[in-house]
């Protein structure tokens, strides 16, 4: 049952107008730094864009996905209207609203500080406002959607939470936590200093807080998606759900170990102990876990609709899959993107091995590959199934959404292999600029080109989705009947009380936090000595 | 179904969950806090304690030995925004009357005809900066050091004030110039130089740092060259002398010649 499709398409729509933007923006980036274009003459355009683009794409745009898809699932697997629609409008509109407060004056060239902010470059405070407006409009949805399972449950008693709901407030949680971290260093360090009221700013300090959000806000990213493969594929492709208790156990494993990992990205910072890097780097191999468990899970689940399907022998269930199903092929494609850029990842985990790779391309190139691919793919494959659903209308078109996905995996192949490639040749990220006829950067050249195409395929990609959301429109009125989540092969009558609930695990979760950021955030707060000087950005004289 | 209760020592998932994090943690902890710093060559670690809070990040004393003095004596002037931002006219008016002084070489008008800089116009903050560094000897010039002998803060703040209250003459590059050289307009990134034109204008303004629009070539060229050989040291972090001791001689002309291409206008001839 799908009360509030306006609400839902709203959130879906916004998502995709700002994503198609921004990626305009990222392509415009690729070329004007390639050896096709001259140097800029102003690098502060470059980074003008990358701030919008990546605070688009950071903050805004996987937000409103998982807060959209968030209340398709709560209320279409609790089978009850979302109680507080009018709220969530309210956070919608609060997005909105913070978007645009903090895009003009990033558009003005006020705030060109990129979405990490990086302190003590301080922009226009309207800029930092406006994130905040966007992160407190997705808390309204992190407590909906506890207050709609809440309520679900005391009307349910002793009914297991439906495996999309458990693993949908999970992700809730996970990101009503994590953008703490982000929110203290915004409210207490950066907008004291942005609005005048101090001139020094403890960058370390801040550093240490954006860290606390910087890793944990990747899972957040990957949550709609894993929900997808977990909830989804199996239905779509003809299958069952090998394991219902497996995917509640990966999902808690996110929320317990994707938090008190974030100091693997402030590796080269001096202000962080050796020991306290250590420490981080050890819980970030466990976060492996759950997506190797999700990798058996699924692959299982897939296989189970191969041999449905007719499939015999060792590998004959793969050649039964129903390839032309578009959601079949984009799992398969994310699977890919996912493996590549997870064992990239735990190279950047590793304290010794991210020395090599550390702030080079190499990085830009693992960021994009796992959310701008593995993740971004299934966004995609999220809205075809759940369009018809809200809009009505079918969407007949199998062969231009097989031609949009294959286009998204092989530009973003195209567009991140190089940037590996050339992040370990040494070629730094964040630069307007390079002279490739110098000898010492010249091998860059060719490879920087090919990724410049990847990224023209993605935007060629992305026009063929919304020309197929488009179509769609006017294809005509049918009954997409109720908006259904896959079924386990043995579905659950009994789940234990820790997998019906997220308590402990939230608990964990917090109590991680405290273990492994007190100390630093401690020593930083108390110690008097660690400011600098603010810079302020798009100041005169 | 009988809820079992979760946070108990008899349910298996709590006990299992917080054991396996407690154990990871302390497994990580002891190799973060008790053996790394001991295998870390040179270093020297005095006990357990000592180990524990190096690898905590806990700071160490900084060494008995002295710090190392520097050869030449460094700017020591601090500049914040807000310092010139509203000048008081009387300010303005005392400068214009000690200014008398400096016109024989910087114009009347504060547009020079013996190729020391143009002032009119100048920011405040950077006419402040150079004259403050000659006063404490950071900079050194055999005409300018005597004046600031007996100039105190308050007339070296009258005197930037009252030369960036003056109009600043307009930078001119003629149609048939070439556009701005790449020095000025990107820099050289391998050679790790920054475009002139974003910290002296075009792309950004910094603090400190001078429009140079219609100064003299031979003026830039002349510190351009000081800043390469040593014998100029008042910029802040060693900036403008990694900038030129990086730039080659024909750069040096290029950047010079550009900013300098300007018509004499009245006021300067």
């Amino acid at each position: 049952m799908l009360n509030s499709k306006r609400l839902i398409l709203a959130h879906f729509w916004l998502a995709f107008a700002l994503f198609g933007l921004a990626l305009l923006l990222g392509a415009w980036q690729m070329f004007i730094r390639s050896p096709m274009a001259a140097w800029i003459g102003n690098p502060e355009w470059y980074y003008r864009s990358l701030t919008a683009h990546g605070t688009i794409m950071a903050y805004v745009f996987p937000t409103l996905i998982a807060m959209g898809f968030g209340y398709a699932i709560s209320e279409s697997s609790l089978k009850q209207a979302l109680i507080g629609a009018r709220w969530a409008w309210i956070g919608f509109w609060l997005i909105v609203v913070g978007t645009v407060t903090s895009m003009i004056p990033v558009s003005l060239g006020l705030a060109s500080v990129l979405y990490t902010f990086y302190p003590p470059l301080i922009g226009n405070p309207f800029y930092y406002i406006g994130i905040v407006l966007v992160v407190g409009g997705s808390w309204i949805w992190v407590a909906l959607m506890a207050i709609n399972l809440a309520s679900w449950k005391r009307s349910n008693r002793g009914v297991p939470v439906p495996l999309a709901m458990y693993a949908n407030v999970a992700s809730s949680w996970l990101w009503g936590w994590t953008a703490v971290g982000a929110a203290l260093e915004l409210v207490l360090q950066i907008l004291p200093v942005a609005l005048g009221f101090k001139s020094t700013i403890d960058a370390g300090l801040a550093r240490v807080f954006f860290s606390w959000t910087l890793h944990a806000i990747v899972y957040f990213w990957l949550m709609p998606t894993y929900i997808a493969y977990y909830t989804i594929v199996p239905r779509a492709i003809g299958g069952k759900l090998y394991s219902d208790s497996m995917a509640r156990i990966s999902f808690v494993l996110f929320l317990v170990v994707a938090m008190p990992i974030g100091i693997h990205h402030t590796f080269a910072d001096p202000q962080v102990g050796a020991g306290f890097k250590f420490i981080h780097s050890a819980f970030t191999a466990i976060v492996a876990l759950p997506t190797l468990l999700t990798v058996f899970t699924i692959c299982a689940s897939v296989e189970i609709a191969g041999r449905l399907r007719g499939g015999r022998g060792p590998f004959g269930w793969l050649t039964a899959l129903p390839w032309q199903n578009p959601v079949m092929l984009a799992v398969a494609f994310s699977f890919i993107m996912l493996g590549f850029g997870g064992a990239g990842g735990l190279i950047n985990m590793s304290y010794q091995l991210d020395a090599s790779i550390h702030n080079t391309q190499w990085i830009t190139g693992h960021f994009h590959l796992i959310f701008g691919g593995a993740i971004v793919i299934m966004y995609f494959v999220i809205a075809y199934d759940l369009w018809p659903h809200l809009t009505g209308r079918e969407i007949r078109n199998l062969h231009l959404m097989r031609v949009q996905l294959w286009l998204w995996f092989v530009g973003m192949i195209v567009t991140t292999f190089p940037w590996h490639y050339v992040g370990v040749l040494g070629m730094p990220r964040r630069m307007a600029f390079f002279d490739y006829t110098d000898p010492a950067i010249a091998p860059d050249a060719i490879p920087v080109v090919m990724s410049a195409f990847g990224g023209f395929l993605l935007v060629v990609s992305a026009g063929v989705f919304f020309a197929i959301l488009y179509k769609s429109q006017r294809s005509p009125l049918c009954d997409a009947g109720p908006y259904r989540f896959s079924v386990a092969v043995h579905p659950q009558t009994k789940v234990p009380v820790a997998l019906n609930g997220h308590a402990l695990w939230i608990a964990l979760m917090i109590g991680l936090t405290v273990t492994n950021y007190g100390f630093p955030i401690a020593q930083l707060t108390v110690r008097s000595d660690t400011s600098v000087p603010a810079y302020y950005v798009g100041t005169r004289k | 179904m009988i809820e079992e209760r979760l946070f108990s020592l008899k349910n298996i998932w709590f006990v299992g969950s917080v054991g396996a994090a407690a154990s990871v943690l302390v497994v990580s902890g002891g190799l973060a806090f008790l053996v790394l710093p001991y295998t870390e060559r040179g270093n020297r670690i005095a006990g357990i304690w000592d180990a524990i809070c190096s690898a905590a990040g806990v700071p160490k004393k900084s060494s008995q030995s002295e710090t190392v003095a520097s050869q030449t004596k460094l700017s020591s002037v601090v500049l914040n925004s807000d310092m010139f931002k509203h000048p008081a006219p009387v300010s303005i008016g005392r400068g214009a009357t000690l200014a008398q002084q400096c016109a024989i070489c910087h114009g009347p008008t504060g547009v020079s005809r013996a190729d020391s800089p143009n002032l009119a116009g100048q920011y405040p903050s950077v006419i402040y900066k150079q004259l403050h560094d000659f006063k404490t000897g950071a900079r050194v010039n055999a005409v300018m050091s005597p004046f600031l002998a007996s100039m105190t803060e308050q007339d070296i703040l009258d005197v930037a004030s009252y030369y960036a209250f003056l109009p600043r003459p307009p930078g001119y590059h003629p149609d048939t110039a070439e556009v701005a050289p790449t020095i000025v307009e990107s820099g050289a990134p391998m050679r790790g130089i920054a475009p002139c034109g974003s910290c002296h204008g075009g792309i950004e303004n910094k603090a400190g740092s001078p429009w140079l629009e219609g100064q003299s070539a031979v003026y830039i060229k002349a510190q351009l060259h000081a800043f390469a050989n040593g014998s100029r040291t008042n910029d802040i972090s060693l900036q403008m002398r990694n900038v030129a001791r990086q730039m080659i001689d024909k750069e040096i002309d290029q950047a010079a010649e550009y900013y300098a291409s300007k018509p004499l206008t009245e006021s300067g001839e």
